[in-house]
This record gives C-alpha cells, structure tokens and sequence, in this order.
C-alpha cells in the first residue's frame, strides 16, 4: 500500500496500523505540544493517547487504532 | 428472548463469556468493543490479512484462547455486536456511544462491564522517548502487528509480563538487552506458597525464566530505573542494582509494574468504590456474583479486579448469571456456585503474584524533581510537590483542579498510579487516603464536532466542558 509522510512517497503493508505503517520509516509520530520533544506513542491500546497524528488536511487519527488505507497523506509535524 | 436490554462493554474473555452465558439462557445481548477483533487485549487478534497461526500467536494459551474466540464467533448470529465502538459517557440507564463519527445512545436494562486493564506505570525519566513502551504494547506490537518495538530491547519494571513478554521477544528474533525487575528475589521466595494455588501457571513462570537464563539473557532483580537516554530515540537505559550503577544500550524499552483496571465507566455508571489493599487503589465494589451498588450493573473481568484472564471468563459468566437472574428467572445456583468457588484459587494465587512482584516502595520518595509524570501535559513530579507544598492539598481531584494532573487527553489513565503516589508521599499520608481521580465524560477523546453536537444538546454538564 502507498501513502505519503511528511511529503514522501512511503510503502506499507495491509493491516499495518498506521503507527507501524509510520515507525517502519520514521523515529516519531508527532512532537509533543508542550516541550516539542518527539513522541512515538506508548500504550499502543488506545488508552494513553500519545499517538495522535494529522493528515496532511489535519484530520486526526489514533494511530495504534487505525489501520493504514492506500493513498493516506500524514505528517508527523504539525505546519510541513 | 425477553423485552430486556442486556449490554455487555468489552469482547476480551470476561466479555465474551457473559454473552455465551446471556445467548445460552436465550437472550440477545449487545455486545461493545472498541476494538475491531474480539478477544481483548490478551487475545489479541491480528487483522485477517496477516493470516498467522493461534499457536505462535498465544504459546502455551493457545487452546484455551483459540476456545473462547471460536465460540464467540459462533455466538455472532445471535448477538448485535458492535466493534469499534467507543461507549464515552453512561447517564440515566443509558450508554453513549461512538462508531465511525456518530454518536449514539443506547438505554439498557442490564449492563456488564468487562473494560479490562491496561499497565500500571510507574515512570522514570525518559520515558517519553520514542522507543520507550508498556510491556503491554511490547506484547501488542508482536501479537497485532507481528513487529518487534526494537530490535535491541530491556524489559523494565515487575509482574509476570516482564519475564513473558522478554520469552516472547528472545523466541520471535529479538535480542533481549537485559530484564530489569523492580522486585528483589527473595520476594519471589515468600510468594510460591500462594502461586501454588494455580500451581500450571506458576510453572510457566518458571518456564520463561529458566528459558530466558539458558539463552544467556542478563536478568537482575532489587533494581531501580535512573534513566534512559537518546536523542531522536531511546539510546540506552542506566538503573541501578546492590549499589553498583550500569549503563546497558539498547533500542526500545518494555516497562509496566502489572495492571491496573479500566474503572471509568463503572464510575459513570455511579457505581460506589472501596479501596483495594491487593491492588493498592480504589476499584468499584461487587460482591461475589458480579453486582456492583447500582442495581442492573455488574462488573467483570480485569476491570473490575486484575486476577487474569482465566479469572475474567469465571466473573463475565457469573455475571452474566446474575443479570438474568435479576431480570428473568432464577438461575442454575449450582453453575452460578461453581463459578465462584474457582474463583477462589485466582485470588490466592493474585495475592502471591503482588508478594513476588512487589511495587518499589520508595518509588515516590526516589522519583526526581524533573521526572514528567503527566505525558499528555507534561507535568513533573517537582511540580505536584510543590502544589502539595504552597497549597496543603491532599487529595487527588484537588491536586488535579491545581495543577491539570490527570486532566489531559489520557484522563489520568497513564498518570494516575504515579500521581497518587507521589501526592501521598508528599502529603505525608496512606495511599488510599489521597482517593481517586473521579472519571468525567467524554473518557476518550471525541471528535470536535460530535462536541459541539452533544454540548449543544445540554448532554455534558458545564462544569465538564473543560476538555
């Protein structure tokens, strides 16, 4: 499956979380909007919160929850 | 089938055995999960494109897992099941629910939660690097996703899913850095009398361990965490053990000291809580046969009190028993009997595994002044302290008005062991007399609009319009 970070062209597999389909290219997720450090996620069961990401038209997705779609445009920081 | 609303909240194996008790007895109930597999955490289901083999997926579970997810499989028909579905708010004898971006509410009769648990954490600095995670994701990454969290990684912290899931990772191709327990040995001494109990799951145990030692995997026990270290990931991790401090690189981290239950919807639901010695916090009160204070919730599974997943399939079906027989008829007391006399061994062996994987009891005293407690806001432990200080507060729903502890996206999910911990030791008081952060509506994160929506209703009272 195709899908674009942070302007890449990047691959995935089907039934890739997008928190794996994203750490499979990339050391973060986001940057906290607190001390701007970055994040990777943490609980991966939805409870901790700390995977959130944008899509490039800043819808945002769990990403421990949500399974990669073909075509998907992320970005792991917020403005690029 | 009668006119009762039977709902059950969760598909792990308290949930999944409630509604095989619920559909035996004729009934259709409604079964919500947020994940879009049933199985729970425990049994964790790959998403079918990955077509992997149950064996490998559970090890020594294998049969027991591959049972209960079968059998719920086959139960599909006779039940609404509702999968990623998110219940954020219960009010009035009705759940509000979330799937695909709607919102929608659904009053019931009967209510059965079986939220499950997720780690108890007790943080060290650091640990909001990327690499660092719960051992419960450490396992969720191999059983959901079959990925390893690094390739080069130290299990860190105590409970029997550091040594499970450190075998889990030595036999799937990863290189286990060290295991790191919290817990002194002698600890684990003191406790076999009780784990015998379940005398199958204490071999286990010893299986990982003996296992672990015979692929030469370096494992201390009477450590404490100092920190780990890395720039754009976790580098390295330095504890230290019997006075001597190391230093050991790796590329991920696994951490968690057990579990704690998921009580927020039984809070929502009103359900009245006592504080739990074992668990060292405040869970929902049930009696033996499931029932919680309020009439027409019961409580099940890791949710209610963290005694395992064999444990969880006991307490959904008794559960389940005494919704029925609250609602429809008397029922077989010889099963509902049954049911709770086994679940006599889960404790034993439950207060043998609290003996052997003794918290660190200095934890809070130890924990550094810049140690971030609160990941969502990034709140440290210096600043609990001093609000503790300047303002005198000893309570936990205070200290949140104080200093937002336990009010970011994760409501205190991730914070709040550490958090109680800290405000006791500063406060100079019992654990159980800080209390506990009230759960507020919505649990989860909602979408912005769906607020809007549900504010704009009048559903969400003012004062909890904050987030």
């Amino acid at each position: 499956m195709g899908f674009v970070l942070d302007g890449k062209a990047c691959s995935a597999q089907q039934g890739d979380t997008v928190l794996t389909a994203i750490l499979t290219q990339a050391t973060r997720l986001r940057e906290s909007e607190f001390g701007g450090a970055p994040r990777a996620g943490f609980c991966l069961m939805g409870a901790c919160q700390d995977c959130w990401v944008q899509t490039e038209d800043g819808q945002r997705l769990r990403a421990c929850s949500t399974l990669i779609d073909d075509g998907m445009r992320l970005r792991t920081k917020v403005g690029t | 089938m009668t006119s009762k609303r039977f709902v059950i909240v969760g598909a792990g194996p308290a949930g999944m055995r409630a509604a095989e008790q619920l559909v035996a007895a004729g009934e259709r109930p409604v079964v919500i999960d947020e994940a879009p597999l049933h199985g729970g955490q425990i049994y964790r289901q790959p998403p079918p494109q990955f077509n992997r083999d149950r064996s490998d997926l559970y090890g020594f579970e294998a049969k027991k897992a591959s049972a209960v997810l079968d059998r719920f499989e086959a139960l599909r028909p006779q039940i609404d099941y509702r999968p990623h579905t998110l219940v954020w708010q219960i009010e009035s004898n009705a759940l509000q629910l979330l799937h695909a971006g709607r919102s929608e509410t659904l009053p019931f009769d009967a209510l059965i939660l079986a939220t499950g648990a997720t780690d108890r954490v007790l943080p060290f600095p650091g640990w909001t690097l990327p690499g660092v995670y719960t051992l419960g994701a450490a396992q969720i990454a191999l059983k959901f996703q079959a990925c390893l969290i690094g390739p080069r990684v130290v299990f860190a912290g105590t409970g029997p899913l550091l040594y499970l899931v450190a075998w889990q990772y030595a036999s799937h191709g990863g290189q286990v850095a060290a295991v790191l327990d919290n817990a002194p040995f002698g600890t684990k001494l003191m406790a076999t009398p009780k784990m015998l109990a379940r005398p199958s799951v204490a071999a286990k145990g010893a299986y990982f361990l003996a296992r672990l030692r015979m692929a030469g995997v370096s494992i201390h026990n009477g450590v404490s965490l100092i920190r780990a270290e890395g720039k754009a990931r976790v580098e390295s991790l330095t504890w230290r053990a019997s006075g001597v401090t190391h230093t050991t690189p790796c590329d991920a981290i696994g951490s968690g000291h057990g579990l704690r239950s998921e009580t927020q919807l039984a809070d929502l639901a009103g359900c009245a809580f006592d504080y739990n010695a074992l668990e060292q916090s405040w869970l929902p009160t049930r009696d033996a046969t499931g029932r919680s204070s309020v009439r027409g919730v019961y409580l099940a599974g890791d949710g209610a009190a963290v005694l395992g997943a064999d444990a969880a399939e006991l307490s959904g079906a008794r559960a389940a028993l005494a919704a029925l027989e609250d609602f429809v008829k008397p029922t077989s007391m010889g099963l509902a009997s049954q049911l709770e006399r086994e679940s006599g061994a889960h404790l034993r062996f439950r207060e043998g595994m609290e003996t052997a994987f003794a918290l660190p009891k200095r934890w809070a005293a130890e924990a550094p002044d810049d140690l971030i407690v609160c990941r969502c806001e990034e709140i440290t432990a210096g600043e609990l302290r001093a609000c503790v200080k300047t303002t005198g507060t000893r309570e936990m729903n205070r200290l949140k008005a104080l200093t937002r502890i336990g009010m970011g996206r994760c409501q205190g999910r991730m914070c709040a062991p550490a958090a109680s911990r800290l405000l006791a030791d500063a406060a100079g008081c019992e654990l159980k007399d800080v209390g506990r952060l009230r759960g507020q509506a919505p649990v989860k994160p909602l979408p912005i609009h769906l607020m809007r929506d549900v504010v704009d209703s009048g559903f969400v009272p003012l004062e909890e319009r904050d987030d």
